[in-house]
């Protein structure tokens, strides 16, 4: 019978350890922000290369120390920090500042977790308002883009010289027309994109469509069918491959890199790879329909700031921003980035006098567009993905471009309304 | 024994009516702590089991009839919507595409994998020279991580560059789009699938002929059944119940198969290659605004569709048992 007791203990061990278990699992919810106290504050951003000790991890703390407080810095990888975000808000433990993606940022605001930057005490008036615009839903702007990104057009310089292209002359859709068809009469490939099954097929096909004229809430126009002709049409000609259809941005710049390829539209952050590159490259802002720069994508991060239970935090997050985003220290963002433009114009000038060849760059960003302006905030997503598949039927002949636009449109509408 | 005992014998000696409820009471004493010491035991597999079955299956269907957005992710306040979301996946324009894919990749991966399989249990079932080491070698694309194997199939698929095209361009024959044309994509998917699946039918159904005794065989040369007769005869009945659990277990992962198809084509061209499975996934992570509830109603689909195959599976299994 003396065993009985001693099974009993055991019993209550194990017991008691599935009861942690189920605690664990239930743990966690309420509280304050994460390891937060008065005099610490906390920052998550999507740059896990730059560690602990990293120029980027000393500004961030010099930033803190001005504002007399500690940060304590975590990274996460672009796509978790998306859902990190959404479950620190969920279970009440949002860090003071996050950077995140432009587009996550009407998504995140959505979901009533930050703070305007009106109630943050933050002055946005120095900000560029096309890419300000990324992060502005219903007239509030919730966050600051600490540097910007977007496409262009990058060259080889070796097919186009040997096929007597002048890139200089490539300033709308009939001039690229006729190089591409110069350099493939050479022999060579006339150009590779990422016409992908995801939002970097639509964030690739973004400039011709807004170059074209066309707008995001009117995916069947007359303009959005031409700039998606353009694409087939390079493909029928065979100026571009089939597998624009599966690459990837990444993808799509290895292709390029291989030298077989004339053009190659690819982001800024290819810009120390390109100059890396087995031959000469240089690269054009992407042409608009008839001529100009077309409105490309911006790509990049928001600062943004959580809602607090404790509002007096407020001021300090404000402070830090601040620090964070003065001239002298959106330069330095670019330079230790080597893919952002400021974003603020005296920053882009500042950038000009110490990296003059950056023009192209600049130039671009200012006439970039965010994907999420136009107040389309949430629904930007749903309409993307209508538009990816748009392009994807069109290219791969499973439906016209007219076609394919037209039950785009319709799908976007059912989804968004 | 001694001092749980001992404080009711010494009340029994005290009292005498009070003795009979006295018993009871120490019955229950006693075969309480037994059953609360097997609760107990039983409680870290029940905990995991409701952590880790019930409550992810539980969250599922609850998922499936709220309207969850992410607003309502953050806030909790997801709306009751019935079987809403149920409608909207049904008449939606991709359903019927990503079922018929669903049927053509679930039916044609099985049929192949499971013929090739066995077809190779049998070849090395007779042991020859360097057969261990080809057997072995068989087992590769098991062994391989899937972002590896896909890659490389959709590597030697691309329509541009591809190896399988250049080989059939030796022959003559023009540029195949294995991946990009919308009614080939789910068919290379498939292919892909299969080369994958057969090291698994291989292995089970392998060892399920080891467990053949070798006089079947012998009675059955003596009877003068020829090698062909010999296996329809008495390798495939003897081994249907390891076929059985073979095919449904290759159905039930063939479902949810969604790396291969996201790696080689995204369930593109469009949605020419998406299945179920791939599309409860793009819901819920491939696009900028993670849509929970139409995945989760997508996948519950999947999961009644995978219990139907299992129920039909221990029907069979009974009638061969009443058989037997």
């Amino acid at each position: 019978m003396k065993r009985i007791p001693t099974l009993a203990r055991a019993a209550g061990v194990a017991g008691a350890l599935s009861l942690v278990l189920v605690g664990c699992s239930s743990g966690g919810a309420g509280g304050s922000a994460s390891g937060a106290t008065d005099d610490t504050y906390t920052w998550w951003d999507p740059y896990p290369q730059h560690e602990r000790g990293s120029d980027w991890e000393q500004r961030v703390q010099a930033c803190g120390e001005d504002a007399g407080v500690t940060i304590q810095r975590t990274a996460y990888d672009t796509t978790g920090l998306t859902n990190q975000a959404l479950l620190s808000a969920q279970e009440g433990t949002s860090p003071d500042i996050i950077l995140i993606d432009n587009p996550a940022v009407s998504t995140l605001a959505d979901t009533g977790m930050l703070t305007t930057m009106d109630e943050l005490g933050f002055d946005t008036a120095d900000f560029d308002e096309n890419l300000l615009d990324a992060g502005v839903v219903e007239g509030d702007a919730y966050g600051i883009p600490i540097g910007a990104n977007t496409l262009a057009l990058y060259y080889n310089k070796e097919i186009l010289d040997a096929a007597g292209v002048d890139p200089a002359t490539i300033t709308d859709w009939a001039s690229l027309d006729a190089a591409l068809a110069a350099v493939s009469a050479a022999g060579h490939t006339g150009i590779t994109f990422a016409g992908i099954n995801t939002e970097e097929g639509s964030f690739q096909f973004l400039p011709w469509f807004w170059g074209a004229g066309a707008d995001l809430r009117q995916l069947d126009s007359p303009e959005a069918v031409e700039a998606l002709e353009l694409w087939t049409g390079w493909l029928d000609q065979g100026y571009a491959q089939q597998s624009v259809l599966s690459n990837s941005q990444n993808t799509t710049w290895e292709e390029f890199l291989t030298g077989n390829f004339a053009f190659g539209e690819n982001g800024t952050w290819q810009v120390n790879s390109a100059a890396e590159a087995e031959f000469e490259t240089g690269y054009i802002q992407l042409p608009a329909r008839d001529g100009g720069g077309a409105p490309a994508p911006t790509g990049g991060e928001f600062i943004v700031a959580p809602v607090q239970q404790d509002t007096a935090r407020y001021e300090v997050t404000s402070q830090i921003i601040e620090c964070m985003t003065t001239t002298d220290g959106l330069v330095e963002t670019a330079q230790t980035f080597a893919y952002y433009v400021p974003s603020t114009e005296a920053g882009q000038d500042a950038l000009l006098e110490a990296e003059p060849d950056l023009e192209v760059w600049v130039d671009a960003v200012r006439a970039a567009k965010g994907r999420t302006s136009d107040d389309l905030g949430t629904d930007y997503p749903l309409i993307s993905e209508q538009l990816w598949t748009a392009v994807q039927r069109a290219l791969s002949g499973a439906a016209t471009p007219q076609q394919a636009l037209t039950e785009a449109q319709q799908a976007a509408e059912s989804a968004t309304s | 024994m001694t001092t749980i005992s001992a404080a009711p014998r010494r009340a029994g000696s005290g009292a005498g009516p009070g003795d009979p409820p006295d018993r009871t009471r120490r019955g229950l004493r006693r075969v309480r702590p037994t059953q609360w010491a097997a609760l107990a035991f039983a409680a870290p597999l029940l905990t995991y089991l409701v952590v880790f079955y019930a409550f992810p299956l539980y969250r599922n269907i609850e998922l499936s009839v709220h309207d969850y957005n992410v607003r309502a992710f953050v806030q909790g306040n997801a709306e009751f919507v019935g079987l809403d979301i149920f409608r909207d996946v049904v008449g939606s324009g991709t359903f019927p595409v990503a079922v018929r894919n669903t049927a053509i990749f679930v039916v044609v991966s099985l049929v192949f994998q499971y013929a090739l399989g066995l077809a190779l249990a049998v070849f090395f079932r007779t042991s020859f020279r360097l057969s261990a080491v080809l057997r072995g070698m068989f087992l590769v694309p098991w062994l391989l991580p899937l972002i590896v194997s896909a890659s490389t199939w959709s590597w030697m698929l691309n329509g541009d560059n591809g190896i399988v095209n250049s080989v059939l361009g030796a022959f003559g024959i023009g540029q195949i789009n294995w991946l990009t044309d919308p009614s080939l994509a789910i068919w290379s998917v498939t292919i892909a699938n299969i080369w994958l699946g057969i090291p698994f039918n291989l292995v089970i159904l392998y060892s399920g002929l080891q467990n053949i005794p070798g006089d079947v065989y012998e009675a059955a040369s003596l009877d003068g059944a020829n090698a062909w007769q010999q296996f329809w005869r008495v390798t495939f009945p003897l081994l249907r119940p390891v076929s059985a659990i073979t095919l449904l277990l290759g159905f039930i992962y063939t479902l949810k198969v969604v790396d291969v198809i996201w790696v080689m084509t995204t369930g593109g061209p469009a949605n020419a290659s998406t299945t179920l499975a791939v599309w409860s996934y793009r819901e819920a992570f491939g696009t900028g605004q993670p849509a929970f509830s139409p995945a989760a109603a997508v996948g519950n689909v999947l999961i009644l569709v995978a219990l139907v195959i299992g129920l039909v599976y221990v029907q069979v299994q009974r009638r061969q048992e009443k058989a037997a």
